[in-house]
């Protein structure tokens, strides 16, 4: 069958839409999942302290934060990974969380391992990000990466962002406080975070 | 090629990844649409940084039967008595663009009642709240797609965004699909709601046909006759590029 054949036969994709104002109906506290790994998951300690902010540098409090991450092999628990690693099937990867008045949120999850990337080269430990609130008409798909790490150098992903954006990716270690990292998500302006047509 | 050892064909084999199909841009809203006034302040200025897909984004969270509840798939049965409102069903399928069924995926729903009131902390609208009534819903796709909600049909409700500004009635439907590049968040209308023409929202989708898919459509050969109208809604999300076997032939 050609190329041509296939596309024609094509279903029309339904458009993205707002998440609107009130989606903390449906994403209920019960149904928030801000911790990612119990005491039982292997793997680094992280609480992610999330913060978010407009145009204006206001915080923008009722955002969705989603996360989607690697074990600390770098192993998806997902079919569509077929590394051979073995895989910590008590760790799912995904979690959920609302911003508070003050535009944050916490996530306690463990940092991930490195996972292959485009032509095998392996990529930098990261969070996939997805950031969900009123005004932003589809989501936003950012990253989250680990200031310092060896890794973040050579990651094959990384490198396709301009080196002077590149921070905006980096969540940063918390001062006296091991395993806490702030990371902001500046949706426009100056320092605009970096986000990617996945 | 024939070279390569075993354990590097193995370790190539694992971390193949067949990409989805890059979203045709006329198909979905921009980010920034003045007439939405709060786009502005939102909407990220800067290019999109294209990502090829890798392992992190071809695999997404799973899910499965243990997510639902009894009565998560209708909003008429969560507390002691019936919401107020009009009944209506509102089911379809979830398919892939190849036309492929989506099974398995999670659909989760959120409304505002009859009135055209959320329950939640932030909304003013000055109407009853339903103590039946709680608006969110939630539900997996079977093998073929296919999906149903029993609720009620909400109503439309002012908002801020210009002088008498409302939304017309609709129900809010996230999804996750089989991956990261599959999630979708949308919403359905009801065909012939006379606001949708002043809407802002319904239209930042810029292409008339793709404006037309988020509405679903009066169903009557579903109705339950003497107790709901239904409405049928086909969601289509990404389907992937051809795996690299197809692609050799």
């Amino acid at each position: 069958m050609s190329a041509g054949n296939r596309s024609a036969k094509r279903l029309k994709l339904t458009p993205w839409c707002t998440v609107g104002p009130y989606f903390a109906v449906c994403v209920t506290t019960e149904l928030c999942i801000p911790q990612l790994a119990g005491p039982e998951i292997k793997g680094e300690r992280v609480k992610l302290i999330c913060s978010v902010f407009d145009r204006n540098g206001a915080c923008v409090p009722d955002t969705l934060i989603e996360i989607w991450q690697a074990d600390a092999d770098g192993k998806y628990n997902h079919p569509a990974d077929r590394q051979t690693k073995s895989i910590d099937a008590a760790f799912r990867g995904f979690g959920r969380q609302i911003t508070d008045a003050s535009g944050a949120c916490e996530i306690e999850t463990i940092k991930p391992g490195r996972v292959p990337g485009p032509r095998g080269a392996l990529q930098a430990p990261h969070l996939e990000v997805g950031v969900f609130t009123r005004g932003v008409l589809k989501r936003l798909a950012t990253r989250i990466y680990f200031a310092g790490d060896a890794a973040n150098s050579e990651c094959p992903v990384l490198a396709l962002v301009p080196k002077s954006r590149r921070a905006t990716l980096m969540a940063q270690p918390v001062a006296g406080q091991p395993g806490t990292w702030r990371h902001e998500i500046h949706l426009s302006g100056p320092i605009e975070t970096v986000f990617f047509e996945v | 090629m024939g070279r390569a050892s075993k354990s590097e064909r193995d370790s190539r084999n694992s971390t193949i990844v067949v990409p989805y199909r890059r979203i045709d841009p006329r198909s979905q809203p921009p980010y920034l649409y003045p007439p939405y006034r709060l786009t502005i302040s939102r909407a990220p200025r800067k290019p999109l940084i294209v990502l090829p897909h890798t392992l992190s984004e071809v695999t997404g969270p799973v899910f499965g039967h243990e997510e639902v509840g009894e009565t998560d798939n209708d909003l008429t049965r969560q507390h002691a008595g019936e919401p107020l409102g009009e009944r209506i069903t509102v089911s379809g399928r979830v398919l892939d663009g190849d036309g492929r069924p989506v099974p398995n995926a999670l659909i989760e729903i959120w409304q505002c009642n009859a009135a055209g009131r959320y329950r939640h902390r932030i909304d003013q609208h000055h109407a009853p709240l339903d103590p039946n009534f709680t608006g969110a819903g939630r539900t997996l796709t079977d093998a073929q797609g296919n999906y149903h909600f029993v609720t009620i049909k909400p109503g439309p409700y002012p908002w801020e965004n210009h002088p008498n500004a409302w939304r017309p009635s609709h129900i809010h439907f996230s999804l996750y699909g089989t991956a990261f590049a599959t999630r979708l968040v949308t919403q359905m209308y009801f065909p012939g709601d006379p606001l949708m023409p002043f809407d802002p929202i319904f239209n930042s989708v810029r292409d008339e046909r793709a404006r037309q898919r988020t509405i679903a459509k009066f169903d009557l050969n579903r109705t339950e006759p003497g107790w709901a109208l239904a409405f049928r809604y086909d969601i289509v999300v990404r389907g992937q590029e051809a795996t690299p076997f197809e692609r050799r032939k």
